[in-house]
């Protein structure tokens, strides 16, 4: 995206560029206050933003907090990302006596979705989903109908999160690519406008429709600022330099005992991150039996039944079981993707009830590397 | 006797054996042929020899009340039935019976453990083998107790 | 983001299935039944030796199961189920004329051209002789490919034993070696009886030139592998065929995966080489 092409808007025609979106047929979703958290809604103007907000994150913790301005995107993520849209955690994958066509034509029913306020880490997870549901040999028909259409509004972080680690997982904190329009919120000397790039043809056409002028250097500085001031002050780091033959070879840890003791295995993490794929398939029939239908719907990787064989499942402990997901998402993603499976944005630390870090955990492995619990009985 | 020597040595269980323990050994064994059918030994009776099996196929069973003969293990060519007689009770603890026509070496089992004391060297030689040997039944047995045919998984369901 | 070709549009997991007609059914014992089944007019259907089918039951739901016939074979396809849960015991209680759903065919196969020139171990535990049939199809229609052909199957009983009228055929032949061991039967059995690991020993086939394939209870399978690594047959020339629990077999739900293998994809054939440092995993 040559920077000639960015252009500036006021603070007041963001919702010509709501509208404009909207007039193409998108269902704007975007981000909202609500139960005390910032979620992921349908929206209609920027009214519906949460302007003056911010969250306040730390392992097991989010507060909402005034903010002492009326930033729209001041906060860092909420407890949601972008994957119940595009991955619902509940549809229908097949139903009895519907043909091809039919189901096709099911899978990519509804308008299609415009999601305002993408934040890089998100845009990183949406390219790694894309990944798993589009990316192989066989392709999900209903990630791929509303994949295909969605209309993308990412916007540069202005603040982050106490638990964010982006930068460390090479996902932000600024937006680089997959997005229609890029936006950085400007409100240095008093202003309010947003620097807006634009990253597609269609977005490009979006902006056209908008009031606006082009960017100066004033303004790329002031949007370099904000992002360099955001990655300057992550909440959390985590270390990634080999860290999947640390993992690897680190595999009867004590560390794991350790976070074993502390894990309720309540699968909250899996919930809230964005690149967590796992689904089950459940048979579902009406009364009279003459029609069925599969019903797809998030799993967790902490179930004790996820890894359920005949004679019993495979992963019994929970120690087994947190293992598999941070080794998974760490360790394994890059092998079965080619990059990590996490982009650092803080969810699990922060929806964690007892408020486990995975950033902690894999420094405590990295910082008694080869340890396998010593003395007598350890595993070789 | 020459043959009994030959036939020793090309046995796996004691086949590496130095030459003269081989000649000694030959001197207290014979050839002996069970037809299909026949026993070898019976549980309860005194264990006074040692098979090294040449050909065919021997069970090791149990008799029970309710459920007849079940065999617990088959050795065939190259193994060797029976060391009850190498400790005390000296009492063979199951049947032994040729399920198909036998031809073994059978070693008098009382000569070889007065051999044995005298010369703790051929002593310590055939007690390796028979632990090793012992150690394997061992692993085979608790492997089936694990049934893993039973209620673990196979294959696809 | 671009747009799906024709090719992958195609390949939309649940879309594939379409519903098979049962052409005949076959009782193999008490727990264990082969469904031959037709695909629907028009439809051509091929796999390889070790590829598994998904086969869905009205109502119930949907199971891998591996196909069981030769792969060169013309006619029904056939897949051998043990009834072990709600989906496998309505597969089946199917007759004749019913239908199944399937789709597939999915995973790797049995690496039979790789073993040409070469001796072939075939080892089979329990419900894992279904799997191994199709790939010792292969290698009996193809003798002249291979050396020595050797086959260990072990089983619980001698009633758990599938397909005892084939057994008894390729038993009868000079040029395969057929054992069969049990872990306990009554004493009319003239067979072996003892674990499947304690044959490699005394199988004829030469280490050094031997491809070993293996199904079974994941013991069984640990325990023959160390035993052929002992008798000298390499990790790289050792392969198994892996099981875990799988709803999609498309690489998407993450139930099937074993460390970075799902095992619907990268599987179910697997060699030693790839798999090993994930099976001595415990509770990986």
């Amino acid at each position: 995206m040559h920077h000639g092409s960015q252009r500036v808007i006021a603070r007041a025609d963001l919702d010509h560029l709501l509208a404009a979106i909207a007039r193409r047929g998108f269902r704007l979703i975007g981000p909202t206050v609500r139960d005390g958290a910032i979620v992921y809604d349908d929206i209609w103007t920027s009214a519906d933003l949460p302007a003056g907000w911010t969250d306040e994150q730390d392992g097991g913790h989010y507060r909402l907090r005034r903010r002492d301005d009326e930033a729209l995107f001041g906060y860092a993520v909420g407890p949601q990302s972008w994957k119940r849209y595009l991955f619902p955690p509940t549809s229908v994958v097949w139903r009895s006596g519907q043909d091809r066509a039919a189901a096709e034509a099911e899978a990519q029913a509804g308008p299609p979705m415009a999601f305002i306020g993408v934040r890089s880490c998100e845009l990183r997870a949406i390219a790694i989903q894309d990944r798993v549901f589009l990316g192989g040999q066989h392709v999900d028909p209903v990630y791929a109908g509303r994949r295909e259409s969605a209309f993308l509004v990412a916007v540069n972080c202005g603040t982050a999160g106490g638990t964010c680690f982006c930068v460390s997982m090479d996902a932000g904190p600024k937006a680089e690519s997959g997005f229609d329009l890029a936006l950085t919120e400007l409100m240095d000397g008093g202003r309010h406008e947003f620097l807006v790039e634009p990253g597609t043809g269609r977005g490009a056409d979006v902006l056209n429709e908008v009031t606006s002028r082009p960017a100066g250097r004033p303004d790329t500085q002031a949007a370099d600022l904000v992002t360099e001031r955001t990655a300057a002050s992550m909440g959390r780091q985590l270390d990634t330099g080999g860290i999947k033959d640390l993992l690897y070879d680190n595999f009867e840890h004590p560390r794991w005992d350790d976070v074993a003791s502390r894990c309720l295995t309540c699968g909250n993490c899996t919930m809230v991150c964005p690149t967590c794929f796992c689904f089950s398939i459940t048979e579902v029939t009406d009364l009279a039996g003459t029609e069925a239908e599969q019903q797809r719907s998030w799993d967790s990787c902490f179930t004790v039944d996820h890894s359920n064989l005949h004679g019993g499942p495979v992963r019994v402990s929970g120690r087994s079981r947190y293992r598999q997901w941070m080794t998974h998402k760490l360790a394994t993603w890059i092998d079965q993707f080619g990059t990590s499976g996490c982009v650092g944005c803080g969810r699990c630390i922060t929806w964690c009830p007892v408020g486990i870090d995975i950033t902690e955990e894999a420094a405590a492995i990295r910082a008694s590397d080869g340890d396998t619990g010593g003395g007598i009985g350890g595993n070789p | 006797m020459e043959t009994l020597e030959h036939e020793l040595r090309s046995h796996p269980f004691v086949g590496d054996l130095q030459p003269a323990y081989l000649t000694l050994l030959a001197s207290l064994a014979r050839n002996v042929e069970f037809a299909a059918g026949a026993f070898l030994f019976r549980e309860g009776a005194r264990a006074d020899r040692c098979y090294l099996l040449r050909e065919g196929r021997v069970a090791l069973e149990i008799a029970t009340m309710a459920r007849g003969h079940i065999i617990v293990q088959t050795l065939g060519a190259g193994e060797v039935a029976g060391f009850s007689w190498l400790l005390e009770p000296h009492e063979w603890q199951f049947d032994g019976r040729a399920i198909e026509p036998v031809r073994a070496v059978a070693l008098d089992g009382d000569a070889v453990r007065a051999k044995c004391e005298e010369d703790p060297r051929l002593g310590f030689e055939l007690m390796r083998r028979f632990a090793h040997l012992a150690t394997g039944r061992l692993q085979s047995t608790r492997l089936r107790l694990l049934d893993v045919y039973g209620t673990a998984h196979a294959t696809p369901h | 983001m671009q747009p799906r070709t024709e090719a992958a549009r195609a390949q939309q997991p649940w879309l594939d299935r379409e519903p098979w007609r049962v052409t005949a059914t076959r009782r193999e014992s008490h727990d264990t039944v082969t469904l031959e089944l037709e695909p629907p007019a028009g439809r051509t259907f091929s796999f390889q030796p070790g590829q598994f089918n998904m086969l869905y039951a009205f109502g119930v739901g949907e199971v891998p199961i591996s196909v069981s016939g030769d792969p060169e074979a013309p006619g029904p396809v056939r897949h051998t189920i043990r009834d072990m849960g709600a989906v496998t015991h309505a597969l089946c209680a199917r007759q004749a004329g019913q239908e199944v759903g399937v789709r597939g065919p999915y995973g790797t196969h049995w690496p039979v051209a790789e073993a040409e020139g070469g001796d072939v171990v075939v080892v089979a535990g329990g419900v894992g002789m279904p799997p191994m049939r199709s790939a010792f199809y292969h290698l009996i229609a193809h003798r002249d490919r291979y050396r020595r052909i050797v086959l260990l199957y072990g089983a619980r009983t001698p009633a758990d034993l599938l397909y005892p009228d084939e057994l008894s055929s390729w038993r009868g032949r000079f040029d395969l070696d057929v054992q069969v061991t049990v872990d306990t039967a009554a004493g009319d059995w003239r067979g072996g009886v003892g674990v499947v690991p304690d044959l490699i020993g005394s199988a004829p086939f030469d280490p050094a030139a031997t491809t070993a394939f293996m199904v079974g209870p994941e013991v069984m399978m640990r325990f023959t592998i160390r035993a052929l690594m002992r008798a000298g047959v390499p990790d790289e020339r050792i392969f198994l065929s892996a099981e875990r629990n799988m709803h999609c077999a498309a690489a998407m739900c993450g139930h099937c995966q074993i460390g970075p293998f799902f095992v619907c994809r990268d599987g179910p054939v697997f060699s030693c080489r790839a798999l090993g440092p994930w099976l001595r995993r415990r509770e990986a």
